[in-house]
């Protein structure tokens, strides 16, 4: 499931985005809670968290649209909000609600994005890469919200950055345009650019990411590649009807063992690795509640099961 | 193109249209010249205005009515003057209004609303060229407006003379400067909505009271308001060929006063 594309990074590349203990708060609201992590250049570094977890806070604040209340932040070295004209020509953003001019066609908000800069991509074969000639004279207003994120998106990369910020990429993109996207990111990465997006979207994490940050109410609760997260011996999991007594099934376990019911009816045995005599354990105590357990099995953690382990919480 | 696109461009899996042509998306972020990015956001603005057909009608189509209404008829009290000259004054001090301050609240206030504004800001533009650009799209669009009203006012019989004209220029140019901060404080400190019904509510209210159009009765007071200003000052240029100093310097101070609130109040989302 990872990306299979690790990119050569050397540990004394500087790192494009250094966050250090980054807190920010609205009113009483606690949105960033002393988040740190570092962006390498020619890399993909997915913030994946559940809506409401303080990403776009984040990624705002790295482009100098907020400012935090205390902590540390570079930006390619500088601070983005202090050294902004240096660094605006040399990060390219793509946000979360768009914020492209509505009243001109689609090509024409991105030409003039593209103008804005001194050597900026050519636009018309950018738009054939990502899709965009189908709709090159339509009002961005009509666009439907795919065409939008593709149009939003060719203009965080117009100006060819060394840093582009995604909030959200993938959102609203049928599964064509979304490989479509992801490519391009690829591309990006390999031609050493910095990438930084967010999503709450596991398999986008887990395909496109090399490494992956997850944020939970404004805190780092895990990061590392995908394979690094993931790691660990198999489990064993199945599926039945929802609501079981799950804290029985624990008692007849191993001690380490923990049950949980992470989506309602299905089930893992966490704590210990999934073996034959833990099978067994678990058949003949579905036998005695007259459950049929389907599926049973071992299983790889996923991203998804990590971060429900870590936060107890479903993403999707 | 390099060949550095080519290991992710062979990728299996992805769509024929994104395995055909390939970029070279390899660092090389600079900014344009400075000139070139306000300009280029100036026209950007005005083409958009130009293009849409509600602000056209404020702008350019209610205008050209009021002119050729308020000349044709008698029974508007224009003042004592030159019955052109001072209908032409009247209306283009409703232009640079319907232009700087209404049209471009409107749009500034959804721009606002829509992102627009943060993401040109995380561009080479920044928020100052942002701000210059619109006061350049201003600029043009109110040029557009004095060369179409100047056409329409010499087939309806007016007769331009080089000092009036000249003297006209501070008018306009003071009056821009006065009711784009007005407009740019609205919008940059009420939500969309409400941006496009009071700057189209205090339009109405200044066309009909405000000593835009018409020299206003209870002039003490309006003569301190900009629209008061404006209408006065671009009336004493047309039709009396003279500098107005009063109506300037409130013009001015009304323009000093906008900007400094924006500096301070102007919230950006």
């Amino acid at each position: 499931m990872a990306s299979p594309l690790p990119s050569p990074v050397t540990a004394t590349t500087a790192p494009a985005v250094l966050v250090e203990d980054l807190r920010k708060s609205y009113g009483s609201t606690r949105v960033l809670d002393g988040l740190t992590f570092a962006a390498a250049p020619g890399r993909v570094t997915a913030l994946l968290g559940p809506n409401g977890a303080g990403k776009t806070t984040t990624v705002a604040c790295c482009e100098g649209l907020q400012r935090a209340d205390s902590g540390r932040l570079r930006v390619l070295g500088l601070d983005p909000v202090a050294d902004a004209a240096a660094l605006r020509p040399r990060v390219g953003v793509m946000l979360q609600d768009g914020g492209l001019p509505t009243g001109v066609g689609a090509l024409e908000a991105l030409r003039h994005v593209a103008g804005l800069h001194s050597a900026p991509l050519p636009v018309d074969a950018l738009a054939e890469r990502l899709g965009l000639t189908s709709f090159a004279r339509t009002r961005v207003r009509r666009l439907s919200g795919g065409q939008r994120q593709r149009l939003a998106m060719a203009c965080a990369l117009v100006g060819r950055p060394e840093l582009v910020f995604l909030d959200e990429p993938s959102a609203g993109l049928d599964p064509q345009a979304r490989l479509a996207v992801w490519d391009v990111v690829r591309e990006a990465r390999s031609s050493g650019v910095a990438v930084v997006l967010t999503t709450h979207l596991m398999e986008e994490a887990e395909r496109l990411a090399d490494d992956v940050v997850v944020i939970d109410a404004g805190r780092v609760v895990a990061q590392g590649t995908p394979e690094a997260l993931t790691r660990g011996p198999a489990v064993l999991t199945f599926v039945a009807r929802p609501g079981l007594p799950t804290e029985s099934l624990r008692l007849a376990l191993p001690v380490d063992a923990d049950v949980v019911e992470g989506e309602p009816g299905h089930y893992a045995v966490l704590g210990i690795p999934a073996d034959p005599r833990v099978a067994a354990t678990v058949t003949s105590w579905c036998a005695t509640h007259d459950v049929l357990p389907e599926g049973l099995g071992a299983q790889r953690r996923t991203l998804e099961d990590v971060f429900l382990d870590l936060t107890g919480r479903s993403l999707r | 193109m390099s060949g550095s696109a080519s290991v992710a461009a062979a990728r299996p899996g992805g769509p024929p249209a994104a395995r055909a042509a390939a970029l070279d998306l390899s660092p090389a972020g600079g900014a344009a010249p400075w000139w070139r990015r306000t300009l280029r956001q100036g026209s950007f603005e005005a083409r958009i205005a130009l293009r849409n057909g509600e602000q056209l009608l404020l702008t350019l189509v209610l205008p050209v009515l009021v002119l050729v209404a308020a000349v044709r008829t008698t029974s508007l009290d224009l003042g004592d003057g030159d019955r052109p000259a001072l209908a032409l004054a009247g209306v283009l001090a409703v232009a640079v209004v319907s232009t700087a301050f209404t049209g471009q609240a409107i749009a500034t206030g959804f721009d606002r609303r829509n992102g627009v504004l943060r993401l040109l800001a995380t561009t080479p533009l920044g928020r100052p060229g942002l701000v210059v650009g619109k006061v350049l799209a201003v600029l043009l669009l109110v040029a557009v407006q004095v060369v179409v009203l100047g056409l329409v006012g010499l087939a309806v019989g007016w007769r331009p003379q080089l000092p009036p004209v000249l003297a006209a220029v501070p008018a306009v140019l003071l009056g821009v400067a006065a009711f784009t901060a007005l407009g740019l404080l609205l919008a940059g400190t009420v939500r969309a909505e409400g941006t496009l019904a009071i700057a189209n509510f205090v339009w109405v209210l200044l066309l009909a009271g405000g000593g835009l159009v018409l020299p206003s009765p209870l002039a003490p007071v309006t003569d301190l308001l900009p629209s008061g200003a404006l209408g006065g000052a671009l009336r004493a240029a047309l039709a009396d060929g003279a500098v107005a100093p009063w109506p300037l310097l409130v013009l001015a101070v009304w323009a000093a006063l906008a900007t400094a609130a924006c500096a301070r109040w102007f919230r950006w989302e």
